[in-house]
Parts: structure tokens; sequence; C-alpha cells
């Protein structure tokens, strides 16, 4: 029966069909687990407290949030150094995120199950977020200002919070200035240099041009003092307060106020609280710069560039790709030459996209940024402006990434477009540039969308070419800012995509940083479906708006 | 035709309406036009520009002579040693009355005469030069005493103009060193010297060789340079009969002695008071003599001009304990009057010999080729010197005359047999395919070989495709003919969705989620292999066994849901019991196994891992490309064929697959193109080692991973930066010819079904 029931096909049916299981699986599971690693990332977890007592040592205590279970093998297991008594053959061992990186040299320990005890969750545990150094747990212990203690005990929780809002106002005020007003004066004092060099080089360096810049010079030299000293200010006063407390080894330690970020006791919260908490995290995630070399704190920055980079990108590549479009389908002969261009423009999108990255280092980057520096930045030789990687090369090489995906969506789109309608508009007596702009390009608009919004989601996953033409891991200012021309097109940017391979793969951190990287791809995933999605929709609106004309 | 219409509208004025719209419609097409072609040229720059970049790397090198004039300072005797400084503007004459005579490179004109400070009735009777790039050389004296001098070029700017004034430095002091106690005339000597010790060996007349060791004293009390002390040792080493040259390495391990009967014999003289016989190798026929024996840059491997005309290079090879000496290659040249002096680039590989005949002629000895040769006098060319940075050639002819000689030689070291050949790299036991492109010293041999990072695109592209081919075809065969069109619906875009993701985030995820997983359970991803198509099987068959009434509940067409749970409980299971299978078959430690059984290393991210990865990435493509093949093949075929009895099964796998077949061949192709140049998923799931190993349990690097790493690091114009453009237009070539067969494909194949 067997022999026959292989003999109808049936099981081969049945594999054919596993095997589409397999990749919905694949695609599912691998949204899911974006998803569900990125989201979770924000969510404040509970922080225990256990023993540990490895035997031979006595117990210590052990604070932390746990984030990972694994089952070992024995084996593995003694070739550490363990020895375990239990007639399993493998057991868990759990992954603690202890915090505390600059009191115990390290975030994450593995703990094996078999050794705690007295687990437990005290309601008042504070976690601390921290500008440097990572999580901080422990208990809270006293609360200083200028070195004598304020506030202890129970109440020290109530002091902490409000002087923390001091604090994080006090720091606003200083990121303000140091970015804001310094940055400002310090691009203009770099001008001033510039325009000197520009008139040393045109041979116009008169002693009374000379003398109009340094007095400008020493103007913002005075404004610069001036902002100095405030800053000096500010930092005085926003060390002012401190508070210890005790990590779980039972020592105090002394933290300044002026180091966090934000404080909160996790077992304390509701689940309301946390809920709220989340949202306070996940909009830091977004609108907020990095910290910790890019493994805390928001991807703003990255977001930023990509988004910025992508507007030039488009607002280059969409007319070019649809005059290209355009003149294959409606102005060139159609004949062999012309079917050739249209497989090789095909087979261009299928081009390794390094190929462009190189090109755009190569012709871009140091052939015409090379050049124009030579022609229109001679005074800030031999600093490059334009010969260097930035935005406006990785928006350019990115383009001619991208224009066949244009060229293709717009071409189909026209060619979709009945040959009653050209007709009909050429017999009522209109031109054929008539016909084109006042019929066939309305009617293929939607094509043209669908042809951008493709270009748009390639762009924005594009790495590799990147990588060459202009992006960094972190930017010292975005492209775009208050000092004029006010578009930078000469800087580095942040991109989402390579923050996902830089913070991942490069940072001295990884298992501090893996949950922020799975947010950011889950960012970068939802952007790209959605723009995806979008294009799917207008293209079959389009095709069954056609199907309605041709019957 | 845009004159015309103006001429027209100008001259009758009446019908303007109609003009200016013709006219309008000439504009716009004349627009289109330009634009159109502009775009398209656009993108045809990038092969174009891509093949500029790489061609300079395979033009011919040139020679001209630039000038040509007496030797300056003919008074001062015979010529020793040529030497040039880096702006090619001053060169140095080392005579026999121990002069040194500075003098313009490009007229002759004297700048300076130098008299190095010999004492009183010593005469010269012995020369050689340390370290072309220090500029030291040694004067060995009748009396047993050496000088060593240093010719250095001081640059300063005054007036914007640069100016070079060339000066004699004695690094250890202007008194004579003696290295002979007994007084003996040094007939050869070497020299070596570093930051902390110099060794200088000589040959006395009655064939003694005499070591003389200078180490600098560390003082712990002053950082000054100067109040380091000097100490002397020497020793008296085995002697060697009839020697032609001495050379000591630059480590000042070994010293390798070289007679004219064509033995060189290399001393052990790390204990410099103990110096030990390693061996005595004969490096030539019988026969041939030697004329000159010198160090390729690095100071590894020596070159030995012959009297037959050749140079024959050898470099000690590691074989079990011990060095050896090994011959490497020979340069044959047509000389037959032999070669008359050789002298080494200071920054490459590569190296010059004059001839007889009055050819100069340029090797490389890593691409294993002669660069360039012209012959620049009628005479013999007696001494030959090349600049620090190998643009120009000195060479002094038997007439006395100096020939300056420009060399334009950019890229010497790129062959065929370079990039695609085995290489005999220094230091290396043998001949190997070996990618290390750079180092921080100019004593490196880069080594370029493209053939790791071809076989790594390969590699990775080959366990993709293994991996995506059978789940694509599948799923499309099943997508485009058994699925309920319902189904259908749904699921086409959801797979086809996953073309968008960026790699990036594939790349990442198998990099740092699958490969440790994969690692974890690396016996149950095994299992899977098998107890997944069997499971599904088996479920299958008791699915036929289960009563109709149940089985209606599922219509035709909707197996691929039904199995959803299945292949997830079933991959679920093999991975749970991963680790226990793993106890009790390979003890627990299945990579430990894999090793002691096969020797098979295992890295963590691996081929599997970038298999997998880079699988997922080209499934999509390969899915969508034969789902629409199959999925058009014409219905009347596919009627026809079940009509005359054959089952649904029979009919997919001998009408509908055969008509497809060749859109699933293009599939295959443009999916293959996307594995090949596919770079974020590799360089981030594998370790990016340029190995040549086909084991699935190891790493690769590819060529786009490679050009990622490297690209930003590599200097303008070198030649590191033409052999990544290189890389990228054989990965532009490669995709493009991929797509376009399969391009052609699928165009036949969809006029063949408009013909059906």
């Amino acid at each position: 029966m067997i022999r026959d029931w292989f003999k109808s096909g049936t099981p081969w049916i049945w594999l054919n069909a596993a095997a589409v299981s397999a990749s919905l699986i694949i695609v599912l599971g691998l949204l899911a687990l974006i998803a569900v690693r990125g989201l979770g990332h924000f969510w404040p977890a509970d922080v225990m407290q256990a023993q540990y007592t490895v035997p031979g040592s006595s117990a210590v205590t052990v604070i932390g949030e746990l984030t990972d279970t694994e089952s070992v093998s024995l084996e593995d297991l003694h070739s550490a150094g363990y020895t375990l008594k239990t007639d399993k053959l493998r057991v868990d061992r759990h992954l603690i995120k202890t915090g505390n990186r600059d009191v115990i040299g390290s975030d994450f320990r593995w703990l094996l199950e078999a050794y705690l005890s007295d687990v437990s969750y005290p309601q008042n545990i504070i976690a601390l977020e921290r500008r440097e150094w990572g999580n901080f747990y422990g208990y809270l212990k006293t609360i200083k200002e200028d070195g004598k203690v304020v506030a202890e005990g129970d109440a020290s929780w109530s002091e902490l919070e409000q002087r923390l809002e001091r604090v994080l106002d006090i720091f606003e005020q200083i990121r303000e200035i140091e970015k804001g007003a310094i940055g400002d004066v310090n691009y203009a004092i770099e001008d001033l240099r510039l325009e000197r060099r520009r008139l040393e080089l045109g041979g116009e360096d008169t002693p009374e041009n000379l003398k109009a810049l340094v007095v400008k010079r020493q103007q913002f030299q005075k404004e610069y003092e001036v902002l100095q000293i405030q800053l000096n200010e500010l930092y005085r006063i926003i060390n002012r307060d401190s508070l210890t407390a005790e990590v779980m080894d039972g020592r105090v330690i002394d933290i300044s106020l002026a180091k966090l970020v934000r404080i909160y006791r996790p077992n304390d919260l509701s689940v309301l609280g946390k809920v709220g908490f989340y949202f306070v995290r996940l909009w830091e995630f977004v609108s907020d710069e990095p910290r910790e070399a890019n493994t805390e704190g928001g991807i703003f920055p990255a977001i930023f560039g990509t988004v910025m980079m992508v507007l030039i990108m488009s607002m280059m590549v969409t007319p070019f790709g649809v005059i290209a479009a355009v003149y294959l389908r409606e102005y060139a002969k159609q004949g062999p030459v012309t079917r050739t261009i249209r497989i090789a423009v095909n087979n261009l999108a299928g081009v390794p996209s390094i190929v462009y990255g190189v090109f755009g280092l190569g012709f871009f980057v140091y052939f015409l940024g090379g050049n124009i520096d030579h022609l229109f930045y001679p005074e800030a030789l031999p600093a490059p402006t334009f010969g260097t990687p930035g935005i406006l090369w990785s928006s350019l090489t990115l383009a001619i990434l991208t224009v066949p995906v244009v060229i293709v969506a717009t071409e189909e789109g026209l060619s979709r477009i009945p040959r009653a309608i050209r007709e009909g508009s050429l017999a009522l007596g209109a031109t054929k540039a008539e016909t084109l702009w006042r019929t066939i390009i309305p009617m293929a608009t939607p094509a043209m969308m669908t042809g951008m919004i493709l270009a748009i989601a390639r762009a924005a996953g594009e790495v590799a070419p990147l990588m060459l033409v202009g992006v960094v891991k972190l930017a010292p200012s975005l492209p775009l800012d208050g000092n004029a021309p006010f578009l930078h097109l000469d800087r580095k940017f942040m991109h989402l995509g390579f923050h996902i391979y830089d913070v991942g793969f490069q940072s001295p951190n990884v298992e501090a940083a893996r949950p922020l990287v799975y947010a950011t791809a889950l960012l970068l995933v939802v952007v790209i479906i959605i723009l995806n999605l979008a294009a799917i929709y207008i293209r079959n609106r389009l095709r069954e708006q056609y199907k309605g004309m041709e019957s | 035709m845009l004159i015309q219409s103006l001429n027209r509208f100008f001259t009758n004025t009446g019908t303007s309406r109609f003009q200016w719209r013709g006219i309008k419609d000439r504009l716009m097409s004349i627009c289109m036009g330009v634009g159109g072609i502009s775009v398209i040229i656009a993108i045809v720059l990038i092969f174009f520009y891509l093949l500029y970049v790489v061609f300079p790397m395979f033009l011919p090198a040139k020679m001209d002579t630039v000038a040509s004039y007496p030797r300056p300072a003919a008074q001062l005797g015979q010529t020793l040693h040529f030497a040039m400084e880096e702006q090619n503007e001053v060169a140095v004459r080392l005579t026999d009355q121990a002069y040194a005579v500075f003098f313009k490179a490009r007229s002759g004109e004297v700048i300076d005469e130098v008299r190095l400070p010999l004492p009183a009735k010593a005469k010269v009777s012995s020369f050689t030069h340390g370290r072309l790039s220090s500029g030291l050389f040694i004067y060995g004296l009748d009396n047993g005493q050496v000088v060593v001098g240093q010719h250095q070029y001081d640059v300063s700017y005054p007036n914007d103009k640069r100016k070079i004034t060339p000066r004699i430095e004695y690094p250890f002091g202007a008194k004579p060193i003696v290295a002979d106690a007994q007084k003996r005339a040094i007939q050869q000597l070497a020299l070596r010297s570093d930051e902390d010790q110099t060794t200088i060996v000589v040959v006395t007349e009655d064939g003694q060789l005499q070591l003389t060791h200078l180490q600098k004293e560390e003082s712990m009390l002053s950082d000054e340079e100067d109040s380091a002390s000097v100490q002397i040792s020497s020793a008296m080493l085995p002697v060697v009969e009839n020697i032609k040259s001495l050379l000591i390495e630059y480590g000042q391990r070994y010293l390798y002695v070289a007679e004219q009967s064509g033995y060189i014999t290399v001393i052990d003289i790390s204990e410099k008071t103990e110096p030990r016989f390693v061996e005595r190798k004969q490096v030539v026929a019988e026969g041939i003599q030697i004329n000159h024996m010198t160090f390729l840059t690095g100071g590894i491997s020596l070159l030995i001009a012959t009297s037959s005309g050749d140079v024959v290079q050898w470099f000690p090879v590691r074989r079990g304990e011990n060095t050896e000496l090994t011959h490497i290659r020979s340069f044959i040249t047509e000389e037959k009057s032999g070669i008359r002096d050789i002298e080494t680039e200071q920054r490459r590989k590569g190296f010059v010999t004059s001839s007889g005949q009055g050819v100069v002629a340029i090797h490389h000895s890593t691409a294993h080729s002669t660069i360039v040769s012209k012959k620049v006098s009628d005479y013999t060319i007696q001494h030959v010197a090349i600049s620090p940075r190998a643009d120009y050639v000195l060479a002094e002819s038997a007439d006395h005359h100096i020939q300056f000689v420009h060399v334009d030689n950019e890229h010497p070291e790129i062959s065929w047999a370079v990039l695609w050949d085995k290489v005999w790299y220094e230091s290396y036991e043998q001949p190997d395919y070996t990618w290390q492109s750079s180092s921080a010293s100019n004593d490196f041999e880069p080594k370029y070989s493209l053939m790791p990072l071809a076989f790594g695109t390969l590699k990775a592209a080959f366990y993709a495709m293994l991996f995506a081919v059978p789940l694509a075809i599948m799923g499309a065969i099943y997508t485009a003919y058994f699925m309920a069109p319902k189904m259908r619906t749904y699921v086409k875009p959801s797979i086809e969705i996953m073309e968008a993701l960026p790699t990036v985030i594939l790349g990442f995820l198998a990099g740092l989620w699958l490969a440790p997983v994969i690692e974890s359970h690396l016996v149950g991803v095994f299992a899977m292999l098998l107890l997944l198509p069997l499971g599904v099987l088996i479920f299958a068959l008791a699915w036929q066994q289960l009563p109709a009434s149940i089985r209606s509940l599922v219509p035709d067409g909707w197996q691929a849901a039904l199995l959803i749970p299945v292949l997830f409980i079933l991959g679920w299971m093999a991975l749970s019991f991963s680790a226990p299978m793993e106890s009790v078959l390979f003890s627990g430690d299945m990579k430990g196994w894999l090793d002691r059984h096969f020797g098979l290393g295992y890295d963590q991210r691996n081929s599997m891992v970038v298999g997998i990865a880079m699988g997922v990435a080209v499934i999509p493509t390969i899915f969508s490309i034969t789902e629409d093949a199959i999925f058009s093949v014409p219905k009347h075929l596919t009627f026809g064929s079940l009509a005359l009895g054959a089952t649904p099964w029979q009919t997919m796998s001998r009408v509908v697959l055969l008509t497809a077949s060749p859109g699933i061949f293009s599939a295959v192709m443009i999916g293959m193109g996307r594995a090949v140049g596919e770079t974020m998923i590799v360089l981030m799931a594998t370790g990016n080692t340029p190995v040549m190993d086909l084991s699935i349990f190891q790493g690769m690097r590819t060529l786009s991973a490679n050009i990622a790493v490297e690209m930003p690091e590599s200097e303008v114009d070198s030649t590191h930066y033409r052999i990544l453009f290189l890389a990228a237009l054989v990965l532009f070539a490669f995709t493009f010819m991929f797509n376009t067969v399969a391009e052609i494909v699928r165009h036949r194949l969809r006029k063949k079904y408009s013909s059906l």
C-alpha cells in the first residue's frame, strides 16, 4: 500500500507543501524574533536578590535582572572548572545582569541554578540608569548635599526624585550651551579661520581685511568666554548632590546625581507604572542621542541620518529614473538596441551593492569630491570638504543603485497603459508631448510612486555601499542644523543599518548592547515592510484600474 | 528640426499657436532624449569607471633616459656605490678614495664633496652599504679598521622653495673602528645595524672572518641617546675560502657567506661570541660563478646574480625543527655576459640589474617577472642604483657616463600568476594561495592572491544555494500548482516581502543569534534534516488514514497550513532533544567528536550559518521567479495531461516542470548572482578569514566582504586600491553575466509560452 502511495506522488506533494510551510515559518519566525526581542528591551524587568553559594566558598548576595536561561552539559561545566554532584546530564544556568560595571568589573554573570537560594524581589531595590558605566542596582542609603547627609532611610527616595529633577534640568542647560551656543561659536570661529585662509590664497590678505577678521574673532572669543563661565557655574552646581547606595557585596558607594539619567524601583512598580515606564523608554529610544559608545540611550541621529539620506536620494532618483523610463518606452525606437538597454538596466538592479559603493568612493568621493575641493574649497585644504565620504555622496551612490528600480517600475506602468488611450489622444490632435504630459504621465503616476517607494525601501536597508561612502558610527553633528548654510551635505551621518552592524559587532560590550540592536532592527524592519506593503498596494490597485479600462 | 520649426514659426505667425505646440513637442522630445540617454550613460559609466581604475595595473612599465652626463668629480676616484634621496634631486657617489660626492641627479652638477676621515696612510680596501633606506655605508681599510658613514639629507623651505642639503654623518663617531686587531687589510665586509645593536663582519686578506658587535648600553640613569656606551666583542668565525660577498640578516642572527665558486655558507651568529656553522649549499650550477649577492627588501630573500646572467632567489624555509636555504625561483635574462650590478628597491620586492651590454632591467620577485628592460648605453653598466620611490635609476657605464633614467613602474607586483596561482611567499613553507594585503612595514611582502576570496565567495554561494534551492523551488511548485488560490494570495506576498528585508538584519541575526544557537544545538540541527521530511511523510500517511469527515475539514490545497504546526513541533523536538542526543551519541561534545574523528575544526561563525542566512536572503528571489514560471505554464497543457489520466504529480513532474525548467534555471541563476555579491551577511556571519577550506564548519572571506573591510583603509591609486577595484569589477562582471543569461532565458520562455 505504501508503495502505491509513493507511486501516486502524494508524498512529494506533501513534501512540497512542507517547503512552503518551512519558508513561512522562517519568515514569520524571523519577524517574531525581532519583534519580541526588540520590544522586550524597554520593559523594566524585576530585579532579584538571591544567595549564591558555590561549594567550598562562602555565600554571596547577588542582585540583578534575569536576562537569559540555558541548559549546559556537565562536561562543559566540568571543563570550566565546576564539579556538580547530580544525576542529571544537564543543568540550568542563568545569565544575570548585575550592572555596577564600575564596582565589579562586568555587567553580566552566569549563575548555576543549583547554587542559587533565597530568591526574593525586595521592594526597595533601586535601579539607576547612568550616563556611564551602565546600570546600577542596589539599596539607597542616604542623600547628600555638598557631602552632608540631608536625607536618610525611607525619606531619601522622594528626596532623590526631587533632586534628580533639578539635576536633569541643569544637565539640559549644560547640553544646550555645549551643543548649541558653544557649537555655534566654534563653527563661526572655524569659518573665520577659513575666511582668513581664503583671503591669503586670493592675495587679499591686506592688513585691513585681516584686522576685521581679528576683531570678529575677538568678539566670538568673548562670547565663548562668557559661555564658558556659565558652563563652569552649571558644572559646579550640578555636582552638588550625591547619593550613597549599598551594592550587593555590602559595600556602600557614592554616586553623583549628575551621572544619573533615570531612577526607578523596578519591584515596586505596578503593571500600569511599568507600562508608563515602557513608553518613556521607547520614546527615549527614538528621540534621544546614544550614550556609552552607542550601547545605551537612543538612536535619534541614526533615524535622522537615514531619513535625510533617503530624502536627498529620492529627490535625485525619481526625476531621472522617470525621464529614462519615459524615454525608453515612449521616445526610443523599439529595436534590438533598446531591448539590450532594457535588459542591461534590469540587470543592474542585480549587481551587488558593494560594487556601487566602490564606484561611489572612487568616482564621487575621490574624483568629483577631490576636484570640487580644489575648485571651491581651497582654503580648507589639505583637510577635505567634499573629498571625503559624506551624506551627499551616499545619496548619490544610492541613487545610482536604485535608479534601475524606478526605471523598471515606471516602464511597467507605462506599458500597462492601453494603446487606445494614447491613440485617442493623438487622434484628437494632441501632440506627442501633450499626450504624454496630460494623459500618460498622470496615469502612470502610481507606477512612479511604486518605483520611488521601492527605491526608498531598498535604500533604507542598504548598508554595504554606505560603509565606503559616508556613514560613521558616531557623527558629532547632524547634517541639518542652525548654522548657515543649514544643510551640510559634506557631513558624515549615522544610519540605522550601519548602527545595527556597528553596535552588534564592533561594540566593546556586545552583551549589553544586544537588546538595543534588536530594537533598532525592529524599527528598520517595520519601516521597510510598511514601505513595501504600500508599494504592493498601489501596484495592485493600478493593475485593477487598467484591467477595468481595457475591458 | 528645432530650427526648422523656429523658421516656420517666424515666417508664418498666423498659426502661431499651432506652431508653438509643435516647438514644445520637439523640445520635449529633445529633453527626454538627452535626459534618458544621459541617465543610461551614467549607469553604464560604473563599468567603465571600474575598468579605468583597474586598467593601469596591466599597463606595461616604461623607462626613459632623462639625462646623461659624465661622472661628476671624476678625479676623486672610481665609483663604489650610488644612492639618491627621496625627492630624486640629490644623488651621492661614494668613491674608492673615500670621497662622498653629492651631485644633482638631473644635471650631474657637483653640490658637495666630503672626504671621509681616514687615518693617515690608510687606503680603502673594501666597501659595502647597510640597509639602503638608512643610507649607511662602511669602508674597510688596509690597516684592519673600518669607517662607518651615513648619507643624510635635510630638507628646508627657504622662500617657499624646497632646498635639500646633503651631509655625511658618523653614527659611531668619526674615529675608525678596529675590526681586526692584527691590522690585516680588509677584503670583504658586511654591516647590519638597528636601534640596539650593530654587527660588522670582515674578511681579512688571509681569509679570516672577524665579527665585531657593538651594542648600545641602555643607561638607566639618563634617557639621552648619546650616553649609550658601545661594547665591542670580536670573534673568529669558521674559515670559508674565496669569499665573494658577505651578508648579515636583518635580525643579526645569521651570516651568509657567498663563495665565488657558487656556494653559500650559513653561520648562526645569534651568540656573537660563539658562531655556529649551519649549512653550506651550492646555489648555482657547476661552473657558474656568483657575481653579486644582496638581500631583497625585508632581509629574508637572498638574490644571487651569476656570471651566466641569471638571478636566483633563495631564502631559508622551515623544515621541521630547522630552516634550510631553499631555491625559490630564477630570473633568466638574456645577458650571456653576466649581471654586473644588482640593487633592490627600498619599499617593494623589486630589484634592478645591469649587464655587460648596457641593459638595465627591473624585475619583481613576487610576480616572478622582468617588468621592463632597456638598453641605456653601448658600454657595460658597472653600477646601478634605484631611488627610494623606485621611479628613477642611476646607471654608470664603463665610459664613465651616468645615465639618469625615469621609470614608470607603479604596479610591478601584479601578474596573472600572482592573482590566480600559487606563489611561494617569503617565510612560507611552500607555494600557496594567500590574501594578506597590508602591513605597517615596507619589508612586508604583500600577498594578493584572489583565489581564496573567489573560493570563499563561491563557497558561501554554494552553501546558500544548497539551503535555498530545494526549499524555494519545492515551495514554488506547491504554491503555483497545488495551493488553494485563496491561500496563495497570502503566501506569495509574505514570502516575497522577505526580499526587501535588509541583509544587515539577516547578518546580525545570523551572527548573534543563529550562530550560538547552532553551536549549542549542533546535533539537533542535523537531526532536523532527517526528522523533518520523515515526520512530514509520517504525518501525511496518518492523515490519509483519518476518516474522510475529518479530512474534509481541511480543503485540498491547504496542506501547507496544516503542516506549519507539525513542522514547528518537529523542529522544536529536534532542538530540545539535541542535548540528550549529543550526550548519548557524542559523549556530550559533537564538536570535539568531529575534531577527533575527522579533524574538522569548528568555527562558531561558519559556512552553515552563512548558508542558512544567505539562503533566507535568496529564497524569496528564487521562489518568486520559479513560481511565476510555473504559474504561467499554459493551462491547456496541464488539462491535457490530466485528461489523459495522469495524476497531478505526474502532470507536475513530466509536463509542467519540463516546460518551466528554463524559468527555474533563470531563477537559480539570479539567486546565485545575489548570493555571490551579498556583503553584509558574510561580513557579519563569518570570521572573515581568507582560508581555502571546503568544510561546512569553517568560515571564509568573500570578495565583497573583503572590499567592505579593506577599501576604507586602502591608499588611493595604490596597487591594493586597484586590486580591490578589480575585485569589484570581477563581481560586477560575474553577476551581470549571470543575470543576463537568466534574463535571456526568461525572455525566450515568455515567447515560447505566448506561441503555445
